[in-house]
């Protein structure tokens, strides 16, 4: 048998699919296997090829290990997704793996929860305690009265020992709080969603658009080559964003519109390009579904209501819509990343998706690509079992179209439990600092006051150990295996995270503790193997794969196309009419708006200011900003603030200042950025600074998710919107 | 013989310090000190803005002034490869080509001896290019030899505007930026 690949282009694809679905089964090991032995004693170099985990864009990286240390990261060359490059992040990895603040042995937790008092413990202990207590829970309420949060790669393992156990409360934050409205907005449109690596086909791009996408800073090695690779090639760039940020420096049009108004900016272009006949007739009256439905709802907003609106001119309006009708196909209308803003960003997301339709970009060069993947076939093991109750993040409300589990879910159906049929009772916590990865952190904590078993499995001491019962010192990403990575992207690869140094301290590696468990818990059966290598033998050796290749190599590339619509074959899209839907028949059996309406999100109160979030390029949240290597170039963050803000506060550029938000809570004190490149009604911070947790060294900075205390959540898919918060300063 | 230099496009380059990073680990920098950083300049008001971000190291001067004030004899232009690098065993960590430099490019590694970018010549000996060139995402860095007719860096430059930093120093800079 040879190697499969899974062609997602011209297939129709049956309802909506499921994202996140099939974790490969099977794993084992009663030893830590290490891909390279300790070399102390030798000044050779040696090269390990494994991804990297700093973000979740898994781009290859070639390790550089002398005396037992990884001296250096750079990017693998054969790997598609790095191309021989690293972002900063990549670059400075070790810092997180040499990072002395780290979790040094399994803890268990003295006195009272969240009282950050722990005790050393032997993994035995560790392992023993949440045996009991998942067994426990099991007999006493269910197993789906736990659920599993995690966040990266290497929970890959947990989820399937939590599946096996007998839950179906398995959530990422990556999803109702970031990506999720993306997913569903464009599931709804072309039947299948985005998905990450995003098929985007920027490189190849003659005009991109941003909205909400601060590329740049937003560091995800792929997109920023091709970023750069359109700049080269003199693609034309519009960037709207309230803040003049790196992109904008870059583009040929800055939009500076107010916060909250993006879908009046999205169909007054909509309204340009149907109203000015630019859009793609044929590819239109071939494939899409709704058009005359869609031209008479956008014919209440033309670009001089949108002006009034968002605060961008009319000409600049029509200046920028004339351009992407020119241009077309080759348009990259971006669909963002992080979309959780204002509880309408699945509606926003459609606009986009159904603007990319109008310019035929979806499935065209220029636009969006239609990648593929390599099938590697799963290890047998048994079924899970089927749960009994409904999931509890769908208790209270359910959302028909989300398509994953929600972790704001499982923390509301934890909190306000006592009229749910399955009340959560434990919360294994892999990989994801909850405290700030979900909105209204007091939400989170009285949830976690609830609960009669709180597991974390984490690196680093985040705020969300301190809340545990029971803390498991992770393995980092370049001590450890994790699953084969095989995403869908233009050449489909197979690619091997392997350990490039043995664990440090007494960490080990997830796949490790999920055979354990399964071991104690009599789910063996699902952990057919004695190491991890078999594990990926079992794998691999059925479709050819040269193991020791891949080991040498980390990646194997299967060239693959098209990568686009090909003349004469009629492409079929997942959805209820096999049609693109600009006119959602789906939205409208549920009861949504069918087609996106603009909805007003307010001002900010007298005084205060919209908390606008985001990346900056060296950090990925909260998860670096103790890494050592990385915060040499910056370890705090700054609150953003316009000069004519800043002198009316008497704000001095530099200093710092205490943000209050519109419910009374305060941040910690972070520096003043005065500058130029912000409207005057919002202000902005990068995420991810402002630690509270006692064993992080670096607490610099103010963190937004303190901030972030009210969100909105959105009707259609459960996201939720957390730019709806203001603050004011305390002067 | 070669002439090596560097061709920065401001236009590709986003400031994200991948080659910040990168010469840190590359070249063990100690902690406090940077042979690399990056410059954003950002003109004119919300919201008619314009900038520029570049990514700055050493010279590598024609005409390196730090070479000149060195008493020491310890910081070099190198005959075969231009590249200007500094004799740790002779440098007395006096400071004068750290007063001399227009471009601030150096400091004094603790161990006592002037540090700065070395256009990581331990790499380009074996034939490879400099470690922020390697590893830059947007390929921004180009490096390579000017005295090569077929060097990709006369290509990179034809038709773009290109300036020097302080070329009124007079200290012919080896790096230059695409605006």
């Amino acid at each position: 048998m040879s190697v499969r690949i899974k062609r997602r282009s011209f297939i129709k694809i049956a309802g909506m699919a499921a994202a996140g679905a099939g974790v490969a089964t099977g794993i084992g090991g009663k030893i830590l296997e290490a891909a390279v032995r300790n070399t102390t004693g030798s000044d050779k170099i040696k090269s390990v090829a494994t991804f990297c985990e700093l973000c979740f864009w898994k781009c290859g990286m070639i390790a550089k290990v002398q005396n037992g240390r990884i001296i250096k990261l750079e990017g693998n060359p054969k790997h598609p997704l790095s191309n021989g490059m690293l972002c900063p992040r990549g670059n400075g990895a070790t810092g997180l793996t040499y990072d002395p603040d780290r979790i040094k042995t399994p803890l268990m937790r003295v006195n009272k929860r969240g009282g950050d008092e722990f005790r050393e413990a032997s993994w035995d202990e560790a392992l023993d305690y949440i045996t009991e207590n998942m067994l426990n829970i099991k007999e006493k309420h269910g197993p789906d009265c736990l659920a599993l949060f995690n966040h990266g790669y290497g929970a890959s393992f947990i989820k399937h020992l939590l599946k096996a156990y007998g839950t179906h409360n398995v959530a990422a934050p990556s999803y109702a709080q970031c990506r999720g409205p993306r997913e569903v907005g464009f599931e709804l449109t072309f039947g299948e969603g985005i998905g990450s690596p995003e098929r985007t086909d920027i490189a190849n791009t003659r005009m991109l658009v941003l909205i909400g996408s601060h590329l740049g800073e937003n560091m995800h090695n792929t997109q920023v080559q091709e970023f750069a690779e359109a700049i080269g090639n003199g693609a034309k760039i519009v960037v709207v964003d309230p803040r003049y940020s790196t992109a904008a420096g870059k583009a040929d049009w800055y939009l500076p519109i107010k916060p909250g108004t993006d879908l009046a900016l999205l169909l007054a272009w909509i309204h340009v390009i149907i109203n000015e006949e630019l859009y793609d007739k044929e590819y239109i009256n071939n494939y899409a579904y709704g058009f005359e439905q869609l031209k008479a709802h956008v014919q209440d907003y033309s670009p001089e209501q949108a002006w009034i609106i968002t605060g961008i001119k009319p000409e600049l309006i029509r200046a920028t819509a004339r351009e992407m009708g020119h241009q077309k196909p080759a348009v990259l209308v971006h669909p963002g990343r992080h979309v959780t803003w204002y509880g309408d960003d699945t509606q926003r997301t459609r606009a986009i998706a159904i603007l990319s339709a109008l310019l035929g970009s979806w499935g065209r060069k220029g636009g969006y690509f239609y990648g593929s993947s390599v099938d590697v076939p799963k290890v047998h093991s048994p079924k899970y079992p089927k749960p009994t109750r409904t999931r509890a993040d769908l208790q209270l409300k359910d959302y028909p179209l989300a398509s994953s589990t929600l972790a704001s879910g499982l923390c509301e159906a934890t909190f306000a439990a006592p009229q749910a049929a399955c009340d959560l009772k434990g919360w294994f916590i892999y990989g994801t600092n909850l405290i700030w990865s979900l909105p209204k952190p007091e939400q989170t904590i009285a949830a976690l006051q609830k609960l009669e078993f709180v597991a974390v499995s984490e690196v680093l001491p985040a705020e969300i150990a301190g809340w545990a019962d029971v803390i498991l010192p992770d393995a980092t990403f370049l001590e450890r295996y994790d699953d084969l990575h095989m995403p869908t992207w233009r050449d489909p690869f197979i690619s091997l995270r392997q350990p490039v140094i043995e664990p440090m301290y007494d960490s080990r590696p997830p796949w490790w503790v999920a055979k354990q468990l399964a071991k104690r818990l009599s789910l063996d059966e699902y952990f057919p193997w004695d190491t991890i290598e078999d594990y990926f033998h079992k794998r691999l050796d059925p479709i050819g794969v040269d193991w020791e290749k891949l080991k040498k190599d980390g990646v194997a590339v299967y060239p693959d196309e098209p990568l686009y619509f090909k003349d004469g074959v009629i492409p079929e899209f997942g959805t209820d009419t096999g049609k693109i839907e600009l006119y959602s028949t789906s939205l409208a059996s549920y009861g949504h708006d069918p087609l996106p309406k603009w909805t007003d999100h307010g001002n900010p109160p007298e005084g205060y200011y919209r908390l606008l979030f985001g990346r900056q390029p060296h950090h990925t949240f909260g998860r670096t900003t103790n890494n050592r290597v990385l915060n040499r170039v910056k370890d705090e963050n700054e609150i953003w603030v316009n000069r004519h803000v800043a002198a009316e506060w008497g704000l001095m550029h530099g200093k710092e200042v205490i943000l209050k938000n519109q419910d009374g809570v305060v941040s910690t004190p972070v520096k003043v950025k005065v500058t130029e490149r912000i409207r005057n009604d919002c202000v902005f911070i990068a995420h991810g600074f402002g630690h509270t947790a006692r064993g992080l060294s670096n607490k610099k900075g103010a963190s937004d998710s303190f901030l972030v205390t009210r969100y909105k959540t959105d009707p259609i898919m459960g996201g939720t919107g957390m730019n709806v918060n203001f603050v004011t300063f305390v002067v | 013989m070669a002439r090596y230099a560097m061709v920065i496009d401001t236009k590709r380059c986003v400031g994200c310090h991948a080659c910040v990073i990168t010469c840190y680990m590359e070249n063990n920098v100690p902690e406090g000190f940077t042979r690399d950083w990056i410059v954003e300049v950002v003109e004119g008001e919300f919201p008619d803005l314009r900038s520029e971000i570049r990514t700055e190291r050493c010279n590598h001067c024609e005409n390196p002034p730090c070479v000149f004030v060195c008493p020491c004899g310890a910081s070099y232009k190198d005959k075969d490869t231009g590249i200007v690098l500094v004799h740790h065993d002779k440098c007395s960590g006096c400071k004068a080509c750290i007063a001399a430099c227009p471009y601030d490019a150096r400091f004094i590694n603790p161990i006592g001896y002037a540090d700065k970018c070395t256009f990581c010549d331990h790499r380009v000996k074996l034939g490879k290019t400099t470690a922020c060139a390697q590893t830059c995402p947007t390929s921004a860095i180009n490096f390579g030899n000017l005295d090569d007719p077929a060097s990709k860096l006369h290509k990179l430059m034809n038709g773009r505007i290109v300036k020097t930093m302080k070329p009124e120093a007079g200290t012919g800079p080896n790096i230059f930026y695409l605006l």
